[in-house]
């Protein structure tokens, strides 16, 4: 029969017309609320999603993953006297790696002997040059440049941070990135642990 | 730690010795670590004749040329494969780097060459001699000097390699754009008038449409319109513009105009170091980055003859099946956008494909540019909790939703009276014009890379090549639909066998050291065969770096299969050879 293939395409688009009432109808029922929750974004974006699949950006966001990435920024850690304490040492592997090289640091030297000190200066990342391709963190041995969930950059100028603006807190890497600032943790404590075995073995002898 | 070796036999050149059926004129490539034969210029055709009628190696998949500016020489290597699998047979030619620079022209034996010639003449300036079109391809005609070349710079060249010593350890930041003295890379002369101005260009544009006369059939007299489609045009997936000529309704003559989106990818390939480059390859087929990353890493490694994990062999192919699922499906999407049913197909491919990238963000950060993979494995391993979101998908929502798909399109009368019986093309031009991917096995030839030349471990797993045999419009639809079944059943498999282990088998290094050689890594991306050829000389950079795109080789024959259709076809036969400008325009 000619127009056969036709009403089997409509009946469904014509089951996804009624799902979108179903889905949300039994959501209301159960008396649970499938809008601007994370339970129901959680659901809209899984298998078992029927009807309605947008969300409704900017009012609701999608559940970011701990992995996303997007501009990196720089960690200090707060010391118990209310200082604070860069982890970055200038080593610069995460200039050398950038691949469209949009970081620029300027290391510290020591004033009076000019000997270069484990300290940035100075710290950029050219914002609008950057690509998020996330090596810079994934290279760096100190877990010092991190990168962010921020994704809402847009700017009408050129936008490049300096170190005032790149710089947050150990608390906030912890708040973005729990699994990974815990294993981070895990591996510095595994290697000051190792170091003081080390320091207290050589001790005896010398 | 259980691991695979890396794949270089599979590519070693065949044992069928092409010295020996010319001696003293073919000699085999001595250089340490390189493989295949140099052919003199003069021999060129005679060889090349010999390897594809004799030897049987019908299907030349990738030209380009190398420029060894230190050893004053230029070279073109040629790839040639035969579809009914193996090894490929690598050949080059050898000629002083002296203008001009001249290389007899292939495109006698395999039209497919075309694009790719006039891609080595613009960016490299080698003139193929017998090329009947040899116009720029990427750059626009009226550009000066060929940007591929080693003494090429452009306007503001801070310097010649990555990392740029600026950055650290005194790193005073400026911006880059103020120091290029064109400010936008333009100049316009004093008296210059947009409206008067002709472009030099465009008149050998035109003038090459006027090859073709097709017999008049109805006997009525119309003239030829020169009808430019794009490059803003909703239909074109980008930039494109296709320069028609139509006689009434029909096509007569057309030529893709291309390079919008042109960023010489492959000359900031050269100016990286070897990891600088994964995450710009993301960047060429957007839809498919994971098969990008997997191609490029393909290549590095057989470089530097490590293995790779061999969790994380499971976990590439897991990614490079599910953006094949989810490219297809947006293909299918897309191409009943291009046919005028708006929007609904379009949204419901889009809606599995948000579900992918959901996984692709977990996994690597990234929705579209994972960058995921590294020399060796992968950046990162994948939690058990997304694991399982994996196989949600590809037991439960994925089979489900293609069956949807099915069930939606298929039988549509109006869909099947629209697409079937349009022919796109036969097997045998596909072959010689180099095609490859579903395009061609919707011809009927069942040359599928993962089958004809098995890379990383797809020669555990049981799929079909799945071919379709009449090569029109409705077949290359349909194909799409049995690959993603195929693809599901090889990611049913993966997901069964992966074992625990280590991700990588290197250490994580910000730069890694590469041997003197060459390779050309290969895969079967969703849109055909993707091969990166990479030159290293030892140092942190390569030294060459070729990407051979699918969608920019398969567009090769356009003109071919468009010619005598009408014109309300053009945007379903340039949909269903599924194009990224990303990855067409490099």
């Amino acid at each position: 029969m000619y127009g056969k293939g036709i009403l089997k395409g409509l009946s469904v688009t014509w089951k996804r017309f009624w799902d979108t009432y179903i889905d949300d109808i039994s959501w209301l029922l159960r008396g649970k609320k499938r809008y601007y929750s994370e339970e129901g974004i959680k659901h809209r974006s899984s298998k078992d999603q029927k009807g309605i699949f947008t969300i409704q950006y900017p009012e609701e966001r999608l559940i970011t993953p701990e992995e996303a990435r997007y501009i990196p920024f720089l960690v200090y850690d707060e010391k118990p006297d209310g200082t604070q304490e860069q982890r970055c040492t200038s080593c610069g592997i995460c200039a050398k790696v950038c691949p469209p090289q949009c970081i620029w640091i300027v290391r510290s030297n020591d004033p009076n002997t000019g000997r270069p000190i484990p300290e940035p200066t100075e710290f950029y990342i050219d914002v609008d040059i950057c690509m998020n391709c996330g090596f810079c963190a994934e290279y760096c041995p100190f877990d010092a440049i991190i990168m962010d969930h921020d994704f809402e950059l847009a700017s009408y100028g050129r936008s490049v941070y300096n170190m005032e603006k790149l710089l947050k807190p150990a608390s906030y890497y912890k708040s973005i990135r729990p699994g990974q600032y815990a294993k981070n943790e895990a591996e510095r404590k595994a290697k000051e642990a190792a170091k003081a075995a080390k320091a207290a073995a050589a001790a005896p002898k010398a | 730690m259980a691991t695979t070796l890396p794949h270089t036999e599979t590519t070693q050149p065949s044992t069928l010795d092409l010295g020996a059926r010319f001696p003293g004129v073919v000699s085999a490539d001595t250089r340490p670590s390189f493989k295949g034969w140099i052919v003199p210029k003069e021999n060129l055709i005679e060889v090349a004749t010999v390897i594809r009628d004799e030897f049987g190696y019908d299907l030349l998949s990738n030209v380009t040329g190398v420029d060894y500016f230190p050893e004053n020489k230029m070279e073109v290597v040629y790839h040639a494969y035969k579809t009914t699998g193996g090894p490929g047979l690598e050949f080059k030619v050898q000629v002083p780097r002296e203008d001009p620079v001249e290389v007899p022209s292939l495109i006698n034996l395999w039209p497919g060459v075309d694009f790719q010639e006039r891609e080595a003449w613009d960016l490299l300036g080698i003139k193929f001699t017998g090329h009947p079109d040899l116009r720029r391809i990427l750059m626009w005609e009226g550009y000066e000097g060929h940007p591929l070349r080693k003494d090429w710079k452009e306007p503001f060249h801070e310097e010649d390699f990555k990392p740029f010593k600026s950055r650290w350890p005194d790193g005073q930041f400026y911006y880059a754009e103020e120091k290029n003295p064109y400010q936008d890379n333009l100049k316009f002369p004093q008296d210059f008038d947009p409206e008067q101005w002709i472009p030099e260009g465009d008149a050998l544009l035109y003038g090459s449409l006027a090859r073709y006369t097709l017999p008049q059939e109805d006997g009525l007299g119309t003239d030829r319109i020169v009808l430019n489609m794009g490059p803003q045009h909703p239909s074109t997936h980008g930039v494109f513009r296709a320069a028609l000529t139509v006689e009434g309704e029909t096509i007569v003559g057309l030529k893709p105009v291309i390079g919008y989106l042109h960023r010489n990818h492959e000359k900031i390939g050269e100016r990286n170091t070897y990891i600088q480059n994964m995450p710009f390859t993301d960047r060429l087929d957007y839809f498919n980055s994971m098969a990008n990353n997997f191609g490029y890493a393909l290549a590095v490694e057989k470089l530097m003859n490590i293995p790779v994990a061999e969790r994380a062999d499971y976990i590439r192919v897991i990614m490079a099946e599910l953006t094949r699922v989810q490219n297809h499906l947006v293909f299918i999407g897309n191409l009943l956008n291009d046919l005028g049913a708006m929007y609904t197909p379009a949204l419901y491919a889009f809606e599995e494909r948000e579900l992918v990238l959901d996984i692709f963000e977990a996994v690597s950060g990234a929705r579209m540019m994972c960058n995921y993979f590294r020399f060796g494995g992968v950046v990162r391993d994948v939690p058990d909790d997304v694991m399982q979101k994996i196989k949600d998908l590809v037991y439960e929502r994925l089979p489900a939703k293609t069956e949807e798909m099915d069930r939606f399109l298929t039988e549509n009368e109006i869909l099947v009276s629209r697409l079937k019986g349009v022919h796109v093309i036969d097997s045998e031009t596909a072959v010689r014009y180099s095609m490859t991917g579903p395009v061609l096995r919707a011809t009927g030839v069942p040359y599928d890379i993962r089958r004809a030349d098995p890379y990383s471990i797809y020669d555990r797993f049981e799929f079909d090549v799945v071919t379709r045999t009449n090569g029109d419009l409705y077949d290359n639809y349909l194909i799409r639909l049995d690959e993603i079944w195929q693809s599901l059943r090889i990611l049913q498999q993966a997901i069964k066998q992966i074992p625990q282990g280590p991700i990588n088998s290197q250490k994580p290094q910000y730069q890694v050291r590469v041997p003197a050689g060459e390779a050309y890594g290969r895969v079967e991306s969703p849109k055909g065969e993707l091969g990166f050829y990479v030159i290293s000389n030892g140092k942190p950079n390569p030294w060459r770096y070729h990407v051979r795109a699918p969608s920019f080789v398969n567009i090769t024959p356009l003109e071919q299969i468009c010619l005598g259709k009408k014109i309300a076809d053009f945007v379903a036969l340039f949909g269903v050879i599924d194009v990224v400008m990303g990855e067409l325009d490099r």
